[in-house]
C-alpha cells in the first residue's frame, strides 16, 4: 500500500513512536479538558455563602445543581386560608363533645384544621386514623391512642410556636405545624430511640461507641449523644475557659468531647451544613467568635429537650408497643433532623404557620 | 548490553545466598531461615530474603506483640458477638478502648478496660524489647546506635501518649484507643478538648519537622537518583574522589541555593528532622491538659492568636433565600 521507498526507509530508521504518542496524548487531553472547562464552564460548579470574617474558610459551599433543586417536600404544602370570625360564630366546644384543646376555635376553623391534620398526618387513613370507623357521634370518644397523642401534639405545636418563637421564627415568620415533621406520614421520619449499648462483651464508654449506627451518623463516635444531651440535659461544653486551670473530678475529658463531637456532627448532618454555620472552628467555645445561628441552635437544643421530656417521653405510656423503641421500649423522640430533614431551614423557610392562627398560640387564636 | 540500574533493578544478582559474616559473638548461630530470592523484592531492594537474626529480644518482642494484637482483635470480635462478617464490616469502627475516667489509675474489670491495660503491658514489653534488639544488633555489628536512638524518639511519643501523660492526668482513660477510626476520634477530641492543638507551639514544631522531613527526603532522594547515572548511589567510591557523582550533586545544590550538605551531613539533617518530629510532638502532648488546658486562650495571652475583623453570621454577606435560589 505504502510506496516501497517508505517501507525501506522506515525499516532502516526504527523509531519509538509510543513514548511521544503517550506524551502528546496526555498533554493534548489535558489541554482539551482545560479548554472545555473554560468554554463550557465548571461541570460541578459551586456557590458559597460566607458566614464569618474573610480568609478563614467560614463559608457554606453547595453545588449549584443542589441549590437549584428545591426541597421536594415544599410541594406538600397547600394554601388554606382561615375563616376570619366576626364573633357570632359557634365555637367548637359548644358543638362537639370532649374538645379539650381547640374548644375556643370557631366551628369552621375547627373543621378546617381537622381536615388539614388528616392531610398532614394520615392522608391515607383520613378521620378514622384518630376517630375510628364509627359515626360522627362517636368522634368525641378517646378510644384510640392516636387521638390522645394527636391532642398532646397540638398542645406541643402551640407551645413550640409560642414558647420557642426565638427558634422557629428566628429569621422570619415560619412557625411549625404537624406537617413540619410529619410530611404526610403517621410517624415522622428521623425520630430516634435509645440504642445503646451498641457493642457486646463490654461495658461503660466502650459499650456506647465504635459502631457504625444511624445515631452515630455512621461514625465511630458515641451513639448516645442525643440521649445524653437532648434528653438527659448533660453539659455539652467541654472546654476550660482559662489557659491553665486545675482539673476537678467530673470535668469533661476526651470521652465527653467525643460525645459532644457526635452531637455536633448530628447537627451538621441535620441541617446539611458544617461547623462554620455557627462556629469559628479555631475556638469552638468562644462566644465572641460564633454566628447568630449559634444562639438559634442553642435555643433549638433547649426546645428539643423540652419536647422530649415534657411531651414525648410521657406518651410512652399511651403508645402501643409497635410505636416504641426496639431495644428499650422507650417512646419515640425528636431531634434537629426530625424537623430540618437535612435543610438549614425546614422546608427551606416556607411560612408554615400563616394559615393557622389556631396553632400559633396557646391562648385564643388571633385572626388578621 | 546488560545494565545494572538501581531504579527497578533490571538485572537482579543471583548466586549462592550471602550468609553474612560471623564474629566472636557467634551471631550466625542465631540467624535462622534458609535464604531465598524474590524477584518482587529485587525490584525495590535486595532480592535475597533471609536469614533473620531473631535472638531472645526478637522472640520476646514478637511473642508479646502477637499477644497484644490478638487481645485487641479478639476483643473486637467479641464486641460484634463473634460474627466474622460483622467483624470485617465494622473493623474500621471497632476498638479496644481504655478504661473509663471513673477508674482513674486502678485496674478495671476486663470488659471495662482491663483487657486494654493487659494488652498495653504486652505492647510495652514488645516495643521495648524490639528497641533493645535494634540496640544490641547494632552493638554486635560494632555500629553506632543511631537507629536505636531514632526509634527511641518514636517510643518517647508512644510512652507520652499511653503511659506518662495518663499517669500525670491520673487516669488511664486519657490513653489512646486501639482502633482505626476510634484513634482518629481520640485525636480530634484531644485537640478540641484542649482548645485547639494548632495553637500549641510544640505541635507546630512537630509539624515543621514532619514536613521538613518530607522535604529533605524528597531533596535527598531526588539528588541521589539524579546522579545515579554517574554511580552516585555507590557512596563508598564517591566520597574519596573529586569529580564524582557526589561532588556533582553537591555542586548542583551549592549553585542552586548557595549551600550544600555533604554526603555525611545530609544524613544528619535527615536524622535530626526525623527524631525531632516525635520528640517535639511528645512534649506538646505532655504539656496538654497537664500544664496548659486551653491552647487557644494560651495563644491569645501570648499574642499570637489575633482577633479577626469582620462580622459573624451569613446575614452580613448574603441571604439564605438568595442562596437557595428563592429570589
Amino acid at each position: 500500500m505504502l510506496p516501497n521507498w517508505f517501507n525501506v526507509w522506515n525499516k532502516e530508521n526504527p523509531t519509538n513512536v509510543y513514548g511521544p504518542a503517550i506524551l502528546v496524548g496526555i498533554l493534548g487531553g489535558a489541554i482539551f479538558v482545560a479548554i472545555m472547562i473554560v468554554v463550557w464552564g465548571q461541570p460541578a460548579a459551586t456557590s458559597s455563602l460566607q458566614t464569618g470574617p474573610r480568609g478563614i474558610g467560614m463559608a457554606m459551599t453547595e453545588f449549584n445543581s443542589d441549590l437549584g433543586t428545591p426541597d421536594p417536600d415544599n410541594a406538600l404544602i397547600s394554601e388554606n386560608e382561615p375563616y376570619i370570625p366576626d364573633g357570632s360564630e359557634a365555637l367548637a366546644k359548644d358543638i362537639y363533645s370532649n374538645v379539650q384543646v381547640l374548644g375556643d376555635v370557631t366551628e369552621d376553623n375547627f373543621n378546617r384544621l381537622m381536615g388539614a391534620m388528616t392531610e398532614w398526618v394520615a392522608p391515607d387513613q383520613g378521620c378514622a386514623f384518630c376517630h375510628g370507623d364509627g359515626d360522627i357521634e362517636t368522634y368525641g370518644e378517646d378510644t384510640l391512642y392516636t387521638k390522645v397523642v394527636a391532642r398532646r401534639m397540638i398542645e406541643m405545636t402551640r407551645n413550640i410556636n409560642e414558647g420557642w418563637d426565638g427558634h422557629v421564627n428566628a429569621n422570619k415568620q415560619v412557625g411549625v405545624t404537624c406537617m413540619t415533621c410529619h410530611r404526610g406520614q403517621n410517624v415522622p421520619s428521623e425520630i430516634w430511640f435509645k440504642i445503646d449499648p451498641v457493642n457486646e462483651a463490654t461495658a461503660g464508654w466502650p459499650a456506647v461507641q465504635n459502631r457504625a449506627t444511624p445515631l452515630s451518623q455512621y461514625t465511630s463516635l458515641p451513639s448516645n449523644a442525643l440521649e445524653a444531651y437532648l434528653l438527659n440535659y448533660e453539659r455539652i461544653g467541654v472546654h476550660d475557659l482559662e489557659s491553665r486551670v486545675k482539673n476537678e473530678p467530673g470535668d469533661p475529658l476526651i470521652q465527653q468531647t467525643e460525645r459532644t463531637y457526635s452531637l455536633m456532627n448530628y447537627f451538621a448532618n441535620s441541617l446539611g451544613r458544617n461547623c462554620v454555620l455557627c462556629h469559628n472552628t479555631r475556638a469552638f467555645y468562644d462566644p465572641e467568635q460564633v454566628t447568630p445561628q449559634w444562639s438559634t441552635a442553642s435555643q433549638g437544643i433547649a426546645m428539643v429537650q423540652e419536647i422530649n421530656n415534657d411531651y414525648l417521653v410521657p406518651l410512652g405510656d399511651v403508645l402501643p408497643e409497635t410505636r416504641l423503641g426496639p431495644m428499650h421500649g422507650d417512646a419515640p423522640k425528636v431531634a434537629c433532623k426530625t424537623c430540618h430533614k437535612g435543610y438549614q431551614q425546614p422546608l427551606q423557610g416556607t411560612n408554615m404557620i400563616k394559615d393557622w392562627p389556631e396553632l400559633a398560640t396557646t391562648g385564643t387564636p388571633v385572626y388578621q | 548490553m546488560i545494565e545494572y540500574q538501581n531504579i527497578f533493578t533490571q538485572v537482579q544478582v543471583r548466586g549462592p545466598a550471602e550468609m553474612g559474616i560471623d564474629n566472636e559473638n557467634n551471631m550466625s548461630a542465631e540467624r535462622i531461615g534458609t535464604p531465598w530470592f524474590s524477584t518482587l523484592a529485587g525490584w525495590v531492594g535486595n532480592a535475597q530474603l533471609g536469614p533473620v537474626y531473631l535472638g531472645w529480644t526478637g522472640m520476646i518482642a514478637l511473642a508479646t506483640g502477637l499477644l497484644w494484637f490478638n487481645i485487641v482483635g479478639l476483643n473486637m470480635l467479641a464486641q460484634v458477638g463473634w460474627s466474622i462478617p460483622e467483624f470485617l464490616r465494622q473493623f474500621f469502627w471497632l476498638a479496644l478502648e481504655p478504661p473509663g475516667p471513673e477508674w482513674g489509675l486502678r485496674m478495671p474489670p476486663l470488659n471495662e478496660g482491663g483487657w486494654y491495660i493487659i494488652s498495653s503491658i504486652f505492647l510495652l514489653v514488645s516495643v521495648s524489647t524490639w528497641w533493645l534488639r535494634s540496640y544490641l544488633l547494632a552493638q554486635q555489628h560494632k555500629m553506632g546506635k543511631h537507629v536505636a536512638w531514632a526509634f527511641a524518639a518514636a517510643i518517647w511519643l508512644f510512652l507520652v501518649l499511653g503511659l506518662i501523660r495518663p499517669i500525670l492526668m491520673g487516669s488511664w482513660s486519657e490513653a489512646v484507643p486501639y482502633g482505626i477510626f476510634p484513634h482518629l476520634d481520640w485525636t480530634t477530641a484531644f485537640s478540641i478538648r484542649y482548645g485547639n492543638l494548632y495553637y500549641n507551639p510544640f505541635h507546630a514544631l512537630s509539624i515543621v519537622f514532619l514536613y521538613g522531613s518530607v522535604l529533605l527526603f524528597a531533596m535527598h532522594g531526588a539528588t541521589i537518583l539524579a546522579v545515579a547515572r554517574f554511580g552516585g548511589d555507590r557512596e563508598l567510591e564517591q566520597i574519596y574522589d573529586r569529580g564524582t557523582a557526589s561532588e556533582r550533586a553537591a555542586l548542583f545544590w551549592r549553585w542552586t541555593m548557595g549551600f550544600n550538605a555533604t554526603m555525611e551531613g545530609i544524613h544528619r539533617w535527615a536524622w535530626w528532622f526525623a527524631v525531632l518530629c516525635p520528640i517535639t510532638g511528645g512534649i506538646g502532648i505532655l504539656l496538654t491538659g497537664t500544664v496548659v488546658d486551653n491552647w487557644f486562650i494560651w495563644a491569645q495571652e501570648h499574642s499570637f492568636a489575633p482577633m479577626y475583623d469582620g462580622s459573624y453570621g451569613y446575614e452580613n454577606y448574603g441571604s439564605y433565600e438568595a442562596f437557595v435560589g428563592q429570589e
